[in-house]
């Protein structure tokens, strides 16, 4: 049997996009609980998320979303998120003009030998920074977009990577445009 | 004036009576103490104690949906926040304004598994507009208002306050209410020009236009109210309701064409199929307004209006979209209209009203007529025709066969008299709701009208109501079925009736005497004026039990996964075929 529904069922049958959101929202508790439980509440994926205070004399933080949906998902994402009570603003860094992304990692690394010759090697080439080193392994710190963090992560992997921790990407805008006003 | 120091219970108290409330519903328990202490100490603020917390909630809806006013309600901690939940999603979904308080373990004890403690905040959020734990005096005075603000501003909807006792017994400054703006919260009220513009530019063109209006017309004020009707006429458009909206448009006019929807009337919803240009206003294209998505009318151009920017291509894409107060929308909208001389193509309105005269010919709201059985539709007629000279004729009702039939056979000329719980579907919300509509209405004819299944589950309010005197008047169609379910199961599950039948049911008539009310009953149709008169002559609370035909269906109907088009009727029922197996799966 067919499985339509009338609550699934989307007849306007579109592409996954994928869309990076920044929220402005007031620091207080249970803040990034609304946020999460929207997400979850509603069914919209959160393929990463980040959080801190960025402005501290405002009370402000940050919250940078990377979501997937269709077009119509993504506006029904942003106009959600707008109804929360400590949001400020909502802003699509992905339709709203070029942005900045990165991202983080911590990469531990095991092995000796021409393994560990090979993995300082490749940490090189991706500029990635050796921040703890024993006789038997590395931790590498690299800072870029996601697609290159995955590549180094991969490279990694024969070589002996154990450990991974990643922060989310972070996202701002180009330009001279601030979506948080003055001080 | 210096502020004044006092304990939190007494900055609370004070807040509401700053905020305008006059009345709360509520019930104490340990960590509202302090609070019902206060209580006792003053005489602004009346205080009406339920039997069960959830009736607290939907008594608060019944008095905002009826006064336009925030209700407020006060819960104790724990389970008395938890009974509470229900009404606060009935009242997210239906948009309506409220402040519930609810005490808290003291700060020291949150997170302890202390007695009576519960994360009231994290089990509020999905179901709040928005919530808030005090965890500091200061700011009490504060969050008390900004509640308040965030309760009716933009799209209504129910704001919980946490109060831990040791706030609540502590001492702090208030602050009285200002009107700052909220740092974050500022909803748009006034819509953009240019949609509005585009709107009409789309409606001046229509041939074949529908006007479909919701609750939000109701929640902007009786101003949006008298707009919609000036619009409407202005225009000569065709207009439906929501079951939200009744009220919203005068029943009783020529242009109004019945509530639209999974059983709403053929003429509305067939125009709302075939039209070409339809202007949604305050609704919100909800999964019983559409029926089958992707028929959902096919080939119109759609304006939607709506205050809230969540609404707007959610489930259908809008061709034109003015997010705004619907009130002001419409003030500027007959700006507009008036300004650019908008001339409707008289001759195609015409022909358009003549092919929705032909579906209306077809009386889908006709019923079989029974000499020997009361039927319940007949039950809904002879109460409307027996009160409508009545001025203030309140109405509320369970969730069921019974308030459909309501919806389709009550006529309501103005808005804020016809309280039902349209998006959550809480069965025990008629009566309740009708002790809150009384409690502000004292002088008003309240009616519940009820199935014998959902008054059972708050019937424990009957006690409340006898407490404070309130003639809340009972009207139980009684089939002895679950009757939407059994109609479900009829359609869908070859008619075997799992669960649905009411067995051990009580005396009514009993029932209500022994809680010191009237008791009325009616079995034949030609016993049936003379106890709804003997009922709206009998000054105490009644609980007027009507024995109802006990297989009838609510019809007409749009089977779940059909299309507008695709209506049955109750005269042509094949139920073996009436769903298809798609749509079987959906609600």
């Amino acid at each position: 049997m067919a499985t339509t529904s009338i609550y699934g069922e989307n007849p306007y049958h579109e592409d996954v996009l994928t869309h990076t959101i920044s929220v402005l929202v007031d620091n207080e508790p249970g803040v990034l609980a609304r946020v999460i439980g929207l997400f979850s509440g509603r069914g919209y994926n959160i393929e990463s998320l980040t959080v801190a205070e960025t402005r501290h004399k405002q009370g402000l933080s940050r919250i940078t979303i990377v979501t997937s949906g269709t077009a119509m998902i993504i506006e029904q994402i942003k106009a959600q998120l707008g109804r929360l009570v400590p949001v400020h603003s909502v802003s699509d860094l992905t339709l709203d003009g070029p942005s900045v992304e990165r991202e983080l990692a911590l990469v531990k690394v095991d092995g000796t030998g021409e393994k560990r010759v090979e993995a300082l090697r490749i940490a090189d080439i991706f500029r990635a920074r050796p921040v703890d080193a024993t006789t038997e392994s590395f931790v590498f710190e690299i800072v870029g977009n996601t697609e290159k963090l995955n590549a180094f992560i991969e490279l990694m992997k024969p070589l002996g990577l154990v450990d991974l921790s990643r922060t989310g990407v972070v996202a701002i805008a180009r330009g001279p445009e601030s979506m948080e006003g003055q001080d | 004036m210096a502020n004044v120091e006092m304990n939190g219970s007494a900055i609370v108290i004070k807040a509401l009576h700053d905020q305008g409330v006059d009345v709360v519903f509520g019930y104490p328990g340990g960590a509202v103490l302090p609070i019902y202490d206060e209580i006792f100490k003053q005489n602004k603020l009346r205080h009406i104690l339920v039997r069960q917390e959830g009736g607290a909630v939907h008594a608060a809806e019944g008095y905002a949906r009826s006064t336009g006013k925030v209700g407020c309600v006060l819960v104790t901690s724990g389970p008395g926040a938890t009974n509470a939940v229900t009404g606060l999603l009935d009242a997210m979904l239906d948009s309506i304004p409220l402040v519930c308080l609810c005490g808290q373990v003291p700060t020291h004890l949150i997170g302890n598994d202390a007695f009576q403690e519960a994360d009231t905040t994290g089990i509020t959020r999905p179901c709040t507009k928005h919530n808030y734990l005090v965890k500091d005096i200061k700011d009490l005075a504060r969050i008390m208002h900004e509640a308040f603000y965030v309760a009716q501003s933009g799209r209504p909807g129910p704001v919980v306050i946490d109060l831990p006792k040791d706030i609540l017994m502590g001492m702090g400054e208030y602050m009285p209410p200002t009107k700052v703006k909220h740092k974050s919260y500022n909803p748009r009220v006034k819509g953009d020009i240019s949609d509005i513009k585009d709107a009409v530019k789309l409606l001046a063109k229509a041939k074949k236009p529908i006007i479909y209006a919701g609750g939000g017309v109701v929640n902007s004020g009786p101003g949006a109210a008298q707009l919609l009707k000036q619009f409407t006429q202005l225009t000569g458009f065709p207009i439906t309701l929501t079951l939200m909206g009744l009220g919203a448009y005068p029943a009783s006019d020529s242009q109004y064409l019945g509530m639209l929807g999974m059983h709403g009337t053929y003429e509305a919803n067939m125009s709302m199929h075939d039209c070409d240009v339809m202007l949604c206003i305050g609704a919100r294209f909800d999964d019983r307004i559409t029926g089958r998505l992707d028929a959902f009318s096919p080939n119109s151009k759609k304006i939607h209006v709506d205050i809230d920017p969540s609404s707007i291509n959610k489930s259908v894409r809008v061709d034109v979209a003015v997010v705004g107060d619907v009130g002001h929308v419409l003030e500027d909208m007959i700006k507009v209209w008036r300004a650019s001389q908008a001339k409707v193509d008289q001759k195609a309105l015409k022909q358009w009203w003549k092919k929705i005269e032909d579906w209306r010919a077809k009386d889908c709201l006709a019923y079989q007529k029974d000499a020997k059985v009361i039927k319940p539709q007949l039950a809904i007629q002879r109460l409307y025709e027996l009160t409508k000279h009545r001025k203030d004729v309140y109405i509320t009702t369970e969730v069921g066969q019974h308030q459909m039939w309501a919806a389709q056979y009550f006529k309501f000329d103005k808005p804020n008299h016809w309280m039902t719980s349209g998006g959550l579907g809480t069965m025990g919300y008629g009566l309740p709701a009708a002790m809150g509509v009384q409690v502000a209405h004292p002088d008003a004819l309240v009616i519940d009208i009820a199935g014998e299944a959902s008054i059972l589950m708050n019937i424990q309010e009957l006690s409340t109501i006898m407490q404070y005197g309130l003639p809340v008047k009972v009207f139980i169609l009684n089939n002895q079925y679950m009757g939407m379910v059994r109609q479900w199961q009829e359609l869908l599950h070859g008619s075997r009736y799992s669960e649905s039948y009411m067995q051990a049911l009580p005396d009514f008539v009993k029932l209500a005497e022994s809680f010191g009310a009237v008791g009325l009953r009616a079995t034949k149709p030609e016993e049936l004026d003379d106890v709804i008169t003997k009922m709206l002559e009998t000054e105490n609370s009644v609980i007027c039990e009507i024995a109802v035909a006990q297989e009838e269906n609510c019809f007409p109907m749009i089977p779940s996964g059909a299309a507008h088009n695709e209506m049955i009727f109750g005269a042509d029922v094949d139920t073996e075929n009436a769903v298809s197996e798609d749509g079987m799966v959906l609600v």
